[in-house]
């Protein structure tokens, strides 16, 4: 009976129905133009990658993970390139090595940069102070390079010579020659100026977005301004500092003309910061590519491939991080 | 009037302002501690600005700790930290206004001559002087390449941002990873990968490769910017056109689009400010020539930044000034696109 | 045009004893000669206004009037907003809290205040956004568990969330989030505590929980509450002050015992306002 009844009352529920929306005739078209649009970005990434391994491909096949993992780079007379040899280890070793400094040295510069703009500056300089450090993110490398060779570098020599007459005992901060200018600290600090401005440009726009609300609740409970940035600011702005810094990161790995200008390229793994001597991916490229054989070619082609990937990596860390990292689930 | 029986309004006050008598030992111990940290790197081997700021900056930061102890331990950190802030911004900025006012002063020098703007290095040196020769044919090459990867990049990027943010298509998640990824894309690979496929296909380097090379840089920037401001819209706006009747490409082409005209324009600006001064993907697409070119096919082509890195390379007293002169040259750019910019924000806002 | 005799009718109502349960610590605050500026913006004018220990007093008025400017001047909130001026004084324990001698981190550490908007700091714990004023101000307290469960037990939310101290603030509900807040100005023990419309943003259920607290945390602090619900100040205040800025900037049109502004209010536009002829 109960069983009949319940039945009888779910047979009176009418079933769901199923509404399709029909996209129009002019709807369908567009929606397939803007995906073309959209995807042209997927499909260029792809032509990158496929192109610099196709052309290099060559450079791989033969010298194997030798050509990651040593550092000689030897450009022959051949037209088959039977007396080159070619290996990156020693660029990759400096370009993470000029970029770790160049981070290291810039985070908390921009920090404290992007506080200083958001919470402590009178509010009718913020404006101006905002767009001062957007066009300094935006200077091209090569004013940086110019600016660097000529005014900055010197100064930044003799701090190398000054860290290694205090801290000289530290393996990192020892030197085999005496020698302080176009080192891997040189140009650290050179990087870290150029990518101070975009770390602090990216944090700044967070911190600025900082709900009013969380602010408001943290001064109302006998907060200070510092109790506002540490229990508020700093957590929700966390993920954009950390963005900021994978941009800068990115744009440190991948920074040709100013290290090109302010570094001395030499073949050998070197982990002496304040030594003369050091490497980076992408001013071999820039300084090799003059004067390169065919072969050759193919061969900057391939550090190239491996820079990219290098990049691509980090910033896939990256991407991942700031969505770990986001305080709001939402 | 009621006005007139209560007793006149006492002046507004601000008692929370601080007022510069409240900061008297803050402006005296700033002053002592750079006239001690001036002597000091006067007197000894720690010359210059880096030996008065590592003279200064303790002084300034024991000091204030000095003049902020007794009210407490929050008030204490707090002034601490603020010391802290004002310090680390100021050495973070030094360097800026440094590069800034050198690209100012020195530029100058060159940029003065008219013919700097007028005539290219046809028929002069990098060492002539510099009433003789110019970057005309660095400026139009510039512009050139700017102008094709604008065209390129420009329809690209909206196209992308409408496809996040009104069409919502199914792989929008895969295309912000994307683009969020060619923003990592080293320029120096961008122009790589022009130069293997572009500047190889036609055997030349070419003005066309060139601004190919700063497309693939600029398109993230213009397609993140483009659906920032495309995330602005209302959505009650596009309800209200749906509710007409509209289809959805309507609603987007006449609806969503025109309202944030303006941030469209900002998206391609901010795209332009980051590509104009690219140095490396150049190299090795539009490489350099001295003579002024219209044609972006029919060889290399000189650009601004090319043109400072070989007068750099150069390395003798005029060819500096000339490429202190282009640096000037980039930067009035940038704070042309900037101040645009500016302008520009807030107007589709309501 | 109607004679403004705000000012007599609070120095009339002064004369009238205080509610006397006072067992906690509370004292009792007083606003002197108020006025509020935005820019040139005048917002209030001469507001006089005595809050007894112990006492509920509700600010109403229909919007704009400035009750809310009002309340943020009484815990130094007012100051956050660019280009605000003030004038007038704002007595606690017989000094002005705007004296320049005064740290306002500290006054706001004594006179607590809840928002409109539940706002519970997103990536803390519940536990931890109970303790944040405590951290803030580098208060130290013997057994920080005890008090995450006191100042939860007075804001009427303990027996919710005792098994989830550890989730995020973001995930109660918005009457919860509310109770939670209360609970975190509780925990450094203010003696006023500033209610900007706490219950707007709440349901009727929500909203009858959040009254029961304030008439419970009435008996150990001076409560003042602004609202625009008359049933809701009738119910949770003993006292009420009328605000109306009629074209020019807010004044206090009239205040008392809330039993007489409800029932004999002196002033016509009080009686039209707390009968719902306009608001």
């Amino acid at each position: 009976m109960e069983t009949a009844l319940g039945h009888g009352t779910e047979s009176q529920v009418p079933e769901k129905r199923t509404v399709i929306a029909r996209a129009s005739r002019g709807d369908r078209i567009f929606r397939r133009i803007v995906a073309a649009g959209a995807l042209s970005s997927l499909v260029l990434l792809g032509m990158i990658a496929v192109f610099l391994i196709v052309r290099s491909g060559e450079i791989f096949g033969r010298f194997g993970f030798d050509f990651i993992f040593s550092s000689d780079w030897t450009a022959g007379a051949e037209a088959d390139g039977s007396d080159s040899t070619f290996g990156v280890w020693a660029m990759l070793v400096g370009t993470v090595l000029v970029s770790l400094i160049a981070v290291i040295v810039a985070l908390p510069l921009a920090v404290g940069a992007a506080l200083f703009i958001e919470f402590y500056l009178p509010e009718r300089l913020r404006s101006s102070v905002r767009m001062l450090v957007d066009i300094a993110a935006a200077v091209p490398s090569v004013v940086y390079g110019l600016w660097a060779v000529s005014i900055f570098s010197g100064a930044a020599s003799s701090w190398g010579e000054l860290l290694n007459r205090f801290a000289g005992w530290f393996p990192l901060f020892g030197v085999e020659n005496e020698q302080y200018d176009r080192s891997p600290f040189v140009a650290g600090l050179v990087l870290a100026i150029m990518i101070t401005p975009i770390i602090t440009s990216v944090s700044r726009e967070v911190f600025s977005r900082t709900p009013p609300d969380l602010v408001n609740a943290s001064y109302a409970l006998g907060g200070s301004r510092w109790g506002a940035i540490r229990s508020v600011v700093l957590p929700y702005g966390s993920s954009g500092v950390v963005g900021g810094t994978m941009l800068g990161l990115g744009r440190a790995l991948g920074e040709t003309i100013a290290v090109y200008l302010v570094l001395n390229l030499v073949f050998k793994p070197n982990f002496r910061i304040l030594e003369s001597q050091g490497g980076n991916v992408a001013s071999l490229i820039a300084t090799k590519f003059g004067e390169a054989s065919q072969y050759e070619i193919k061969a900057l082609l391939a550090a190239g491939f491996v820079l990219f990937i290098l990049t691509m990596t980090v910033n896939m860390v990256a991407t991942y991080i700031v969505q770990k990292s986001s305080p709001l689930e939402s | 009037m009621s006005n007139l029986d209560v007793q006149p309004a006492p002046t507004p006050i601000r008692p929370w302002r601080i007022t510069p008598r409240r900061v008297v030992p803050q402006i005296a111990l700033a002053a002592a501690g750079s006239i001690i940290a001036m002597v000091v790197a006067l007197l000894t081997p720690l010359a210059g600005f880096d030996g008065w700021l590592l003279i200064f900056v303790p002084i300034a930061l024991v000091g204030g700790y000095l003049l902020a102890r007794g009210k407490g331990a929050v008030a204490t950190t707090d002034a601490m930290v603020a010391n802290t802030v004002v310090v680390v911004a100021g050495i973070a900025f030094y360097p800026i206004i440094s590069l800034l006012w050198t690209v100012v002063s020195q530029g100058l020098d060159a940029l003065l001559n008219l013919n700097f703007v007028s005539s290219d290095m046809r028929i002069s040196g990098p060492d002539d002087e510099l009433n003789m020769g110019g970057a005309a044919h660095a400026l139009i090459g510039t512009l050139m390449m700017v102008v094709i990867a604008t065209v390129i990049t420009l329809p690209l990027g909206v196209l992308t941002a409408v496809y996040v943010t009104e069409v919502r298509g199914r792989m929008r998640t895969l295309v912000r990873f994307i683009i969020q990824s060619m923003s990592g894309v080293p320029s120096i690979v961008a122009g790589l990968f022009i130069y293997s496929t572009v500047v190889m296909g036609m055997n030349r380097f070419s003005g066309l490769a060139g601004g190919l090379a700063l497309a693939i840089l600029m398109l993230p920037t213009v397609a993140r910017t483009a659906e920032e401001v495309l995330k602005l819209v209302p959505d009650d706006l596009r309800s209200a056109s749906y509710a007409l009747g509209a289809p959805q490409w309507r609603t987007t082409l006449f609806v969503v689009l025109p309202t944030v005209r303006s941030g469209i324009v900002t998206s391609g600006i901010l795209g332009v400010a980051r590509i104009a001064g690219e140095t490396a993907p150049l190299l090795l697409t539009a490489s350099y020539f001295t003579a002024t070119t219209f044609s972006p096919t029919e060889g290399p082509v000189a650009s601004l930044p090319v043109f400072t890195f070989n007068l750099l390379q150069s390395g003798t007293e005029y060819s500096f000034a000339r490429a202190w002169a282009c640096s000037l040259l980039l930067l009035l750019a940038l704070f042309v696109l900037f101040t645009v910019a500016r302008g520009l924000s807030g107007r589709d806002k309501r | 045009m109607t004679d403004v005799k705000g000012h007599e009718v609070t120095n009339m109502v002064e004369t009238q004893e205080a509610p006397s349960m006072s067992v906690g610590r509370a004292t009792g605050m007083e606003a002197r000669g108020i006025h509020a500026w935005f820019d040139k913006h005048h917002a209030l004018e001469d507001i006089n206004l005595l809050f007894p220990a112990n006492s509920v007093t509700g600010l109403i008025g229909p919007s704009g009037c400035g009750k809310s400017t009002f309340l943020r001047i009484l815990n130094r909130m007012h100051e956050f907003i660019p280009r605000a001026a003030m004038a007038g004084e704002v007595m606690l324990h017989d000094a002005d809290i705007y004296d320049p001698s005064v740290n306002p981190a500290e006054i706001r550490l004594k006179i607590g205040m809840v928002f409109q908007k539940p706002n519970p700091f997103p990536a803390m714990t519940i536990a931890e956004n109970v303790s944040a004023g405590l951290k803030l101000a580098k208060l130290k307290v013997a057994n920080r568990d005890e008090l995450v469960e006191e100042c939860l037990t007075r804001a009427g939310l303990w027996k919710e969330v005792k098994d989830r101290l550890g989730a995020k603030g973001g995930s109660l509900s918005g009457g919860q989030q509310q109770r939670l807040c209360i609970a975190r100005a509780l925990a450094v023990n203010p003696e006023v505590l500033l209610m900007d419309e706490p219950c707007s943003a709440l349901d009727p259920g929500s909203t009858l929980r959040i009254e029961e607290t304030i008439d419970e945390l009435s008996k150990t602090m001076t409560i003042v509450i602004v609202t625009h619900n008359m049933q809701q100040a009738a119910r949770v205040s003993d006292r009420c002050a009328f605000f109306l800025a009629d074209g020019g900037p807010g004044r206090l049109i009239e205040s008392g015992l809330t039993s007489q502004m409800f029932t004999t209010p002196t002033d016509k536009r009080t009686e039209d306002y707390v009968q719902g002829r306009f608001g």
